[in-house]
C-alpha cells in the first residue's frame, strides 16, 4: 500500500472487480512487456521521523550567516511576521491556477491587487502575474520589442552578469542578435550606446542601480534609446524604487526585476518571482498571465484571467511566451509584503538600506579600502582589491559568522540592507582593517 | 469584497522597523510620481487576506480532478523540512564549503531524477514545465549545432500536445510541424513517417499522451525519428502515470522535462511556483544549462558543462521546491513510488468505469492517469455544454476536470482523479457527474444557470478582454 494512498488493498480489490480486471498491471497493457522497470536504485521508504532526521541533517552542513552583506541579485530584507503567517495558508498553497474564475476569486484579486502595486512601485500603466525571476523577465522583455525590422537587442555590461547569461540562452533559441555595451567607470558608455544602436534596433536593457550598485543616468539613456527608435527596458530593484525616480519617469517602455526582496527568503536561489510592466502600449506583448476586471450574471465585480489570446494554450506557436506556470504564490507573497510596509514602510526600508550602505563604505574606507567606482550609489558598492585580500577578508570576516561581500572582478560588491545593525557594520570594519595590516 | 486601497486611512501603519543609527542618506533625485500602496492595520489587514483566502479553491477543500494537472496531496513534512532555515536563509553566491548541504540536495536530487527516467544527466534550473520544454528543446539545437547539421530546423508536435510544446519550439527558434493523430488518439505512424526528414531537428511527445493513451507504438516512434536523424524530447507533464514503472529513456527519449510541482507533489501555490528539471542521455549533457552539481569523495561544488547553453534562470532554480521534492522521494522510496502510478491508474479506470455508464468517453479503451469524455452527443442532444457540467460541479464544492482540452475532443473533460484520493471520494464525485448528466436532461435550465452558490457566478470574460481594467484606478 502506497505511502498517501488511502485506498487499502482490499478496497483497490473492489474497484478492479468494477474495471473488470485482476491487476492493476493489466492496465498498462499498451506498455511493452520488456519495458517494465523491475527494481529502481534508489534508497529504501522512510518513515515521517526519519526523513525528517534526514533531512534535517543535510540543512545542517550549510551554514547559516547571522550578518550578511552579501547581495548581487539576491538580498536579505526584513520579512514581516504577517507575511509567512497568511502565506502558508492551505488554500494559497495548494490551489492551482485560477482557470476556474468563480472559486478563485482570492487568487484572482491578490494578483489584481498586487499588479496595481507593481504599476504604482514602477510608475508603469501594466503588470502582468509575474514569471519565473528577474533575469527571466529580462529575457522575455526581449520578445515584447523586437519586430521584423527591428531584431537586435542590447544590454549594459553593467546588469548583473546572470541577467546577462539568461539572456544570451534565450537569444540563442529565438536567434536575436544580442550585443553588450561597454562600460566606462562602473557605469553604461553611453558614447558607445548612441554609436551602436542603428535602425534595427529592437531594444536596450538598462539596469538600475546597476550591478555595481550605481545609479546610471537612466533617463539621459531612455533618450539615447529612443531617438534611435528602439524600445527602452529597465531592470529595476523594487525596494530603490520607494525612493529613485521611477523608470516610467526616466521613459521607459518595459520596466521588469527580481522580486525576490519583496517578502521572499534568499533560499539558496528560489522560488522568487520576476515582475514585468509596461507602458499601454505594450500591453499586449506582454508574455504570461494578466488578471482584469469585469462582472459577473448579476453585475458583480469579479476578476478573470484576461486577454488570453496572447498565451499558449490558445495561440499555441504564436503566443507571445510558452510560459504557463508563472510564480503565483511568491507573487502573492510580494503583494502581500508591500501592503504590510506601505508607502512609508517601503520608504523606511531603502533609506535604511541605503544608508546603512553608505555607512559600511565609509566605515571600510577608513578600514583602508577604497571604491572602484565614484558616484551615487544604492544599497550596493565596490571596493578596490586584489582578489588575494579579498579571500582573506572573506574567510576573516566567515570566522565571526559575516558573510562579506562578493569577490568580483576588481575588488569585492558589498551590500547592505535594514536588517543589518550598525554595530554588525563597524565589527565588519575592525576586521577588515586587521586583515589589512597584516 | 473591497480591495486592499479601498481600506484603512492614510495614517494606518505597521510598526515594523526601527529609526535609522547611522546618518540618513537620500538620492539626489528622487521619485516625483506619488506611491499609492494600502494603508491599513496589522488586523485589518490579516482579515483582508484571510477573505481572499476563503474565496479559493485549494485540495484541502475538496477534490481537484484538472486533467494534465496532477493535482494531488502534497505532504506538510515536505513543506515545513523546505522552511529550515538551513535552506531559506542559505545566500545562493554563498561559497561552496558553507553551502554543502544545498548542494546535496541538488546533487542528490539530479542523481534520483536520472535513475526515475532512465536518462544520464539532469539539470535542476528551470522553474517550470514549460521552462523545461524550452531548455530541453535547445539542447536538441545545441546538438544539431554543434553537429553542424543547420539544416535541422524542424520540430514535429503531434495536434493533441499541450500549448506550452509548439509554443516552446517556437521559443527555441524552431518551426513547429503539427501531425494528426489517429483515431485511436495516438500518434499516426504514417503520417509521422511523411513528416520526418533531412528538417527534423526532433519530436516532442507525452506518453502517456493527453487523451490519457500509453501509445503501443512507442519505440517504434522514437526509432522513426532516430532513423531521421532527430532526436526525441518527452513532455513529462503526464509522468504520474508510470512513476517508477516505465521509463522515458527506455522508450527511446533523448531528453525529457518532469514536473516536480506535479508527479513530485510540491504544491501549485495557485500557478507556481514549480520547477522543470530536465534530464538528459549522456551525449546532449555537455550542453546543459551551467551550473550544475558535482561530487568528488563526498564534497560538492558547482561546475559548467563544456558546451553548455548557458544559464536559463538566475542561480541554481528554484532550489526550496527541490527540496520537497526529495523529501517526497526519500518519503516513498523505491518500494512506494511505483504504487504512486499504479494507484493513479487504477483511480482514473474506476472513475472511468462508473461514468461510461451515462458519459461517452472519447476513447473506448483502458486509460492511464486520465481519460477525456465528450460532451458532444449530450451538447447536441440538450444544449448542454462541457462548461455547463463544470460549472454544475462548482455549487457541489467540487474543482472541476480539465474542460475543452485536447483540442481533438469535442466538448472534452479530461479527468485525472491522482492516488491520493480515496473510492468513498470518488463515488461521492461519481454520483454527483451522474446527477448533472440526469439534470442536463429533464432540468437544463439549472445548469445553464449554475453556479448559484459560489463568491461570484459566471464572469464576462469577453467585457474583461474589451475594456482590458488590469489595476486599480485611484482617480
Amino acid at each position: 500500500m502506497g505511502t498517501y494512498v488511502p485506498n487499502s488493498e482490499r478496497v483497490q480489490q473492489e474497484m478492479l472487480d468494477v474495471i473488470g480486471v485482476k491487476n492493476v498491471r493489466d492496465l498498462y497493457c499498451n506498455v511493452p512487456k520488456k519495458m517494465f522497470v523491475k527494481e529502481l536504485n534508489l534508497p529504501s521508504e522512510k518513515s515521517e521521523l526519519e526523513v525528517r532526521a534526514a533531512v534535517i541533517e543535510i540543512a545542517e552542513k550549510n551554514r547559516v550567516f547571522k550578518t550578511c552583506l552579501r547581495g548581487a541579485g539576491a538580498y536579505r530584507h526584513f520579512i514581516p511576521a504577517v507575511v509567512k503567517s497568511i502565506t502558508s495558508r492551505e488554500e494559497l498553497v495548494t490551489a492551482y491556477t485560477p482557470y476556474q474564475a468563480e472559486i478563485s476569486q482570492g487568487i484572482l484579486q491578490s494578483i489584481f491587487e498586487y499588479q496595481t502595486e507593481m504599476c504604482e512601485l514602477t510608475g508603469m500603466d501594466v503588470s502582468n502575474a509575474s514569471v519565473y525571476d528577474g533575469a527571466t523577465a529580462a529575457a522575455e522583455s526581449i520578445t515584447m520589442c523586437r519586430d521584423r525590422k527591428r531584431t537586435k537587442a542590447y544590454v549594459s555590461a553593467t546588469a548583473n552578469p546572470q541577467v546577462i547569461e539568461t539572456m544570451q540562452t534565450y537569444c540563442f533559441g529565438s536567434g536575436v542578435e544580442l550585443t553588450v555595451i561597454p562600460a566606462k567607470n562602473g557605469k553604461t558608455d553611453e558614447k558607445a550606446l548612441k554609436a551602436a544602436l542603428g535602425e534595427d534596433a529592437a531594444c536596450f536593457y538598462l539596469q538600475q542601480p546597476n550591478y555595481f550598485g550605481l545609479m546610471e543616468d537612466a533617463a539621459a539613456i531612455g533618450e539615447i534609446v529612443h531617438a534611435a527608435g528602439a524600445k527602452y527596458v529597465m531592470g529595476v530593484n523594487p525596494i530603490a524604487c520607494a525612493l529613485m525616480k521611477t523608470p516610467a519617469e526616466c521613459g521607459a517602455d518595459v520596466a521588469v526585476g527580481e522580486g525576490q526582496p519583496l517578502g521572499l527568503d534568499v533560499a539558496f536561489g528560489g522560488p522568487y518571482l520576476g515582475f514585468m510592466t509596461a507602458t499601454h502600449d505594450m500591453m499586449r506583448h506582454l508574455p504570461g498571465r494578466i488578471v482584469g476586471e469585469t462582472h459577473d450574471v448579476d453585475g458583480k465585480v469579479g476578476y478573470v484571467l484576461t486577454l488570453t489570446a496572447r498565451e499558449q494554450h490558445i495561440r499555441r506557436e504564436k503566443a507571445t511566451s510558452n510560459i504557463c506556470s508563472n510564480e503565483q504564490l511568491c507573487a502573492f507573497t510580494a503583494g502581500l509584503y508591500m501592503a504590510a510596509m506601505g508607502a512609508s514602510g517601503m520608504r523606511q526600508a531603502a533609506t535604511l538600506s541605503m544608508s546603512k550602505a553608505h555607512y559600511l563604505a565609509k566605515a571600510l574606507q577608513k578600514a583602508g579600502l577604497s571604491l572602484a567606482y565614484k558616484g551615487e550609489f544604492f544599497h550596493e558598492f565596490v571596493t578596490a582589491c586584489d582578489e588575494k585580500t579579498a579571500k582573506s577578508i572573506e574567510k576573516a570576516l566567515e570566522k565571526v559568522g559575516i558573510l562579506g561581500g562578493l569577490s568580483v572582478d576588481g575588488g569585492i560588491l558589498w551590500c547592505a540592507t535594514e536588517v543589518v545593525t550598525k554595530a554588525e557594520l563597524d565589527k565588519t570594519a575592525e576586521i577588515v582593517k586587521e586583515v589589512l595590516s597584516k | 469584497m473591497k480591495l486592499i486601497f479601498e481600506k484603512g486611512a492614510p495614517d494606518q501603519h505597521l510598526s515594523l522597523l526601527p529609526a535609522c543609527d547611522v546618518p540618513e542618506v537620500s538620492f539626489k533625485e528622487e521619485r516625483a510620481l506619488p506611491l499609492r500602496l494600502p494603508h491599513v492595520s496589522e488586523n485589518e489587514l490579516t482579515r483582508h487576506y484571510k477573505q481572499l483566502s476563503d474565496r479559493v479553491h485549494g485540495m484541502n477543500d475538496g477534490f481537484y480532478p484538472l486533467g494534465s494537472c496532477t493535482m494531488k496531496y502534497n505532504p506538510k513534512i515536505d513543506e515545513e523540512l523546505a522552511a529550515l532555515p538551513g535552506f531559506t536563509q542559505i545566500h545562493p553566491l554563498q561559497s561552496a564549503e558553507t553551502a554543502q548541504g544545498c548542494l546535496e540536495v541538488l546533487h542528490t536530487m539530479e542523481k534520483n531524477l536520472c535513475e526515475i527516467t532512465g536518462l544520464d544527466a539532469f539539470t535542476l534550473q528551470p522553474a517550470a514545465g514549460a521552462h523545461g520544454e524550452f531548455t530541453g528543446l535547445l539542447l536538441i539545437k545545441a546538438y544539431h549545432v554543434h553537429h553542424k547539421d543547420f539544416a535541422r530546423t524542424k520540430i514535429i508536435v503531434p495536434d493533441s500536445a499541450h500549448g506550452t510544446n509548439p509554443a516552446s519550439a517556437r521559443m527555441a527558434g524552431f518551426d513547429v510541424v503539427n501531425i494528426p493523430s489517429g483515431p485511436d488518439g495516438c500518434v499516426d505512424l504514417e503520417a509521422l513517417k511523411a513528416a520526418v526528414g533531412p528538417d527534423t531537428a526532433g519530436l516532442m511527445l507525452t506518453n502517456p499522451n493527453t487523451v490519457g493513451i500509453f501509445d503501443k507504438n512507442i519505440l517504434k516512434i522514437t526509432e522513426i525519428i532516430h532513423k531521421a536523424g532527430g532526436l526525441c524530447y518527452y513532455d513529462g507533464a503526464n509522468l504520474n502515470a508510470v512513476l517508477g514503472v516505465v521509463r522515458p529513456g527506455d522508450m527511446g527519449f533523448d531528453a525529457c522535462h518532469l514536473n516536480l510541482h506535479k508527479s513530485f507533489a510540491t504544491p501549485h501555490g495557485g500557478g507556481g511556483p514549480g520547477a522543470g528539471p530536465v534530464g538528459c542521455k549522456a551525449e546532449l549533457a555537455q550542453f546543459l544549462p551551467g551550473p550544475q552539481v558535482e561530487e568528488k569523495g563526498g564534497k560538492y561544488k558547482f561546475v559548467t558543462p563544456k558546451y553548455s547553453i548557458g544559464r536559463v534562470r538566475g542561480f541554481a532554480g528554484n532550489f526550496d521546491v527541490v527540496v520537497k521534492a526529495l523529501c517526497y522521494l526519500l518519503t516513498l522510496g523505491k518500494e512506494e513510488l511505483p504504487h504512486v502510478a499504479e494507484n493513479a491508474v487504477l483511480n482514473a479506470n474506476y472513475m472511468m468505469a462508473r461514468l461510461k455508464t451515462s458519459y461517452t468517453m472519447a476513447y473506448d479503451t483502458f486509460c492511464m492517469h486520465e481519460f477525456v469524455m465528450s460532451l458532444e452527443g449530450l451538447h447536441k442532444e440538450t444544449g448542454i455544454a462541457a462548461m455547463d457540467i463544470a460549472k454544475g460541479l462548482l455549487d457541489h464544492g467540487i474543482h472541476p476536470p480539465t474542460m475543452y482540452f485536447p483540442l481533438i475532443v469535442h466538448e472534452a473533460l479530461m479527468i485525472e482523479p491522482c492516488e491520493t484520493e480515496s473510492k468513498e471520494i470518488m463515488d461521492e464525485v461519481c454520483d454527483v457527474f451522474l446527477q448533472l448528466f440526469e439534470e442536463a436532461k429533464t432540468n437544463p435550465q439549472a445548469l445553464h444557470d449554475a453556479p448559484l452558490h459560489t463568491p461570484v457566478r459566471r464572469l464576462d470574460e469577453v467585457a474583461a478582454a474589451r475594456h482590458a481594467i488590469v489595476r486599480y484606478n485611484f482617480d
